[in-house]
């Protein structure tokens, strides 16, 4: 299952309109439907907000990855709603805080399976971050799928030695995943060694300004995305402050003893 | 092109120095392969090539190294990196793109090159690496041996002379190990350069080979063209010469000499057909 | 005895291994050849348990992996991984390698015992206090191996044991392997080292895109040079002298150091006899 939840926020190179966008316009419209989400406290429009993603991750052809990420977030989501929904928040209220986190998820799920980290690098280094930071970031993103794949190796090289995880009381199981942890610091610590031979060796640092071969260019139909989604945002919050919508809160909470 | 004297290091922590006493010398244009068991000093020394000792390996280095007619002490493995190139063991730790081409303009972006100059090296090392039709590939939809190959290419973009690899077969299977030998070898013959191979896999690596060099506990103990020092067998303990080789110091011993020791399978079998043939005739 | 039957496996939704028919009998030294990504890794996890098929079953001993644990099937089938540092994690080389002993609920005495005993038979012994982290590529290899083999499994899997091994570690290895197998135990090794499976002799499965190609006595599959080609490994050298040499009446299918030593000696004396 963690494996899965990885795979929701990788990228995967497609042709599709969204892989094909420039990152900064599709931050953007991932960045807007969370900020939507945050000011309305509106189930309905939190549905809403979720709903009109299904089409986006299916034109991006990443369902199935997607509904990885969703599930892998619904542990989170079912604590969210029971924390808040015990501690004497209507039943709707309660609903609508899970909506929120699963809107969030989801923006940036895919956002993340759609835009590579190069073209990421790039747009970072285009609003003003030094090289050195953006080249960390991307090279951080990057290696995120190669150490999800090591740690499973290590996980199945011990339990080849007798080692089981999901057996013993719980500080006893914590205690079980220490021959997994050093190993994977271990190795973490042998590969940044490596890619740091290998990054003085190709030169790394060697002048100030560096002329990258591939540069962002926002095509007009970014340009076209990214008016539209800011038309989205201010109509958004104009809406918001101006209109009042039903809140559909039936008010069903759980009675606690000191009252909500 | 290269000039070791007297080179001795020490790791720091380490009591025994893992290089000692090396001179060695390498003209332009040949492959050398550097040789000998694991611990005996070579990726040492070939980490000493571009500075990476004493700038990345702290520890006690002594004696000196010319490159190209300038002393590299003081120099840092940045600036060293048009001239040496430097390919390691494994691909996954020296690609850092998602796509090959950006990878392999990397090394030449950090030069402060201008662009049309970058995209100039990029095609023309792609090209002689046989990876033009990979450019927008990400390194984990590749095998190991086409990642290596855009290892190579990244290295080569920045037109170093001399190019230095470390057991760069390591992981891969036979044919694509001698793929990447040979594309080893067509740097020679195109570009032009001057290689020092390290390599376990001699079988594969031999014909290509102008000389072997052999190190042994921190020092050089054979050095000159494989064929004699294939022929040195009692000083080739713990070293896994080509079964061929073995073969014919075999023969050797029991009376049956017929020239110098073969290094690759053709060799010998030119030699054993023309010596049974000629006897016949 | 380690039986797969019709063995299928996929990733996702990506089939690797397909309707694989294997029977590995007590005793056997079986090597699994073949290029990267033909699915050798991916069979061999099948046989403690790590992977369960899509389809087919694999038995060990009789009985089907998905009916057990991995840790119960551990003591029967000792798997080492190819790369020692993903798994050596204790402070010394001792308790690495009793590491799997504890797992398993063996008594300190025993523990103390065993341990001991694979620590000198693989050379290990003076470092048994020390750290494993800090030993040469080498060592931290045979520690790993230690560690697996200390259990006593009747099947021993390697995988990929001589990538990084120098002639001489390949030499040692190739012993213990050897003496292993003659106390009894089923070796299945996994690699594509081909001269190292030459002078290891044993019965060789090649496998190609994630399906048995071939499956037979080394010296036959070896010197078949199609279907070694066919699998991205290259005939071993003495095999493909031989087999050029045909044409001058030898044996190609000799593919041993010795025995093509011998072969050209006979046949150069003929000549030396006949020309005096």
């Amino acid at each position: 299952m963690s494996l899965n939840m990885f795979e929701g926020f990788k990228f995967k190179r497609k042709d599709t309109l969204l892989h094909r966008m420039d990152p900064r316009p599709k931050f953007l419209i991932a960045l807007t439907i969370f900020l939507l989400s945050l000011i309305y406290v509106n189930v309905l429009v939190l549905l809403i907000l979720l709903t009109v993603q299904v089409p986006l991750v299916y034109a991006s052809k990443s369902m199935r990855r997607w509904f990885g990420s969703m599930r892998g977030g619904t542990i989170l989501a079912a604590m969210i709603f029971f924390m808040n929904f015990l501690t004497g928040s209507t039943l709707v209220f309660s609903a609508t805080m899970t909506l929120r986190f699963l809107v969030l998820v989801s923006a940036f799920s895919i956002f993340f399976m759609t835009t590579s980290p190069d073209d990421l690098g790039l747009a970072l280094e285009r609003i003003g971050l030094p090289y050195t930071l953006s080249f960390t970031f991307t090279t951080s993103v990057r290696l995120v799928p190669t150490i999800a794949i090591e740690a499973q190796t290590i996980v199945d090289a011990q339990r080849s030695r007798g080692l089981e995880l999901d057996r013993g009381s719980v500080i006893e199981r914590v205690r079980k995943y220490i021959p997994i942890l050093i190993p994977l610091i271990v190795s973490a610590i042998r590969r940044s060694t490596e890619l740091a031979e290998a990054l003085e060796s190709r030169g790394f640092g060697a002048v100030k300004h560096r002329e990258p071969l591939a540069t962002l260019r926002m095509k007009r139909s970014d340009w076209a995305a990214a008016i539209t989604t800011t038309l989205v945002l201010v109509a958004g919050v104009y809406v918001q402050n101006t209109m009042p919508i039903p809140s559909f809160d039936t008010g069903i909470r759980i009675p606690l003893p000191w009252g909500p | 092109m290269i000039e070791a004297h007297n080179l001795s290091f020490t790791y720091a922590g380490s009591k025994r120095p893992a290089i000692l006493d090396v001179n060695l010398g390498v003209d332009k244009g040949e492959f050398v392969v550097l040789t000998g068991p694991s611990g005996c000093g070579k990726t040492t020394f070939a980490r000493c090539l571009n500075g990476l000792i004493p700038n990345f390996y702290q520890g006690e280095l002594s004696g000196s190294i010319t490159i190209m007619g300038t002393d590299i002490s003081g120099h840092t493995t940045s600036e060293l990196s048009r001239k040496v190139g430097f390919v390691f063991q494994n691909p996954e730790n020296q690609l850092f793109s998602l796509s090959i081409e950006r990878d392999v303009a990397f090394g030449p972006e950090n030069l402060g090159l201008p662009k049309e100059e970058t995209r100039r090296r990029v095609d023309w090392a792609m090209e002689i690496t046989g990876i033009s039709e990979l450019r927008e590939a990400a390194p984990y939809e590749l095998s190991g041996g086409q990642q290596q190959r855009a290892a190579i290419a990244a290295v080569l973009a920045m037109k170093p002379e001399i190019m230095v690899l470390d057991e760069p077969t390591s992981f891969l299977d036979p044919l694509s190990a001698s793929q990447i030998l040979e594309a080893v070898a067509d740097l020679r013959e195109e570009a032009n350069m001057t290689i020092v191979l390290i390599e376990h896999r001699l079988d594969l690596a031999s014909k290509y080979a102008s000389r072997i060099v052999v190190m042994d506990q921190g020092r050089v103990v054979l050095d000159g063209p494989p064929a004699k020092v294939y022929g040195e067998e009692a000083k080739l303990i713990g070293v896994g010469i080509p079964k061929i080789s073995m073969l014919f110091n075999l023969l050797r011993q029991d009376g049956f000499d017929m020239g110098e020791t073969p290094v690759s399978v053709e060799e010998a079998t030119e030699r054993l057909r023309s010596y049974l043939k000629d006897d016949r005739g | 005895m380690i039986e797969v039957r019709g063995l299928c496996f996929a990733y996702d939704d990506v089939e690797v291994l397909h309707n694989i028919d294997l029977r590995i009998s007590d005793g056997e030294f079986v090597a699994v050849m073949g290029e990267n990504g033909a699915g050798k890794t991916t069979l061999i996890k099948h046989f403690n348990g790590l992977l369960k098929p899509s389809r087919g079953e694999v038995l060990i001993d009789g009985v089907s992996t998905r009916e057990s644990t991995v840790a119960n099937l551990s003591r029967v089938v000792g798997l080492v991984f190819q790369n020692p540092d993903h798994q050596l994690f204790s402070e010394t080389v001792f308790e690495e390698v009793a590491f799997s002993l504890r797992n398993l609920g063996y008594p300190e005495e025993t523990v103390r015992r065993r341990v001991r005993f694979i620590l000198e038979t693989l050379d290990l012994g003076g470092y048994a206090e020390e750290s494993p982290l800090m030993l040469s590529g080498g060592e931290r290899k045979r520690v790993a191996l230690a560690s697996v083999l200390v259990s006593e499994p009747k099947h021993i899997i390697l995988d990929e044991p001589t990538i990084g091994q120098d002639y001489q570690q390949k030499e040692r290895l190739r012993n213990f392997i050897v003496q292993m197998n003659s106390q009894g135990r089923t070796v299945v090794i996994v690699t594509h080292d081909v001269e190292f499976v030459v002078d290891c002799k044993p019965r060789v499965v090649l496998l190609s895109r994630g399906s048995i190609l071939a499956d037979g006595p080394y010296d036959s599959i070896l010197s078949d040079r199609i279907l070694v080609e066919k699998a991205s490994l290259i005939p071993p050298q003495i095999s493909i002298l031989m087999s050029s040499l045909a044409g001058l009446g030898f044996n190609p299918k000799i593919i041993d150091l010795y025995q093509a030593r011998s072969a050209l000696e006979k046949r150069l004396c003929e000549y030396v006899s006949e020309h005096v």
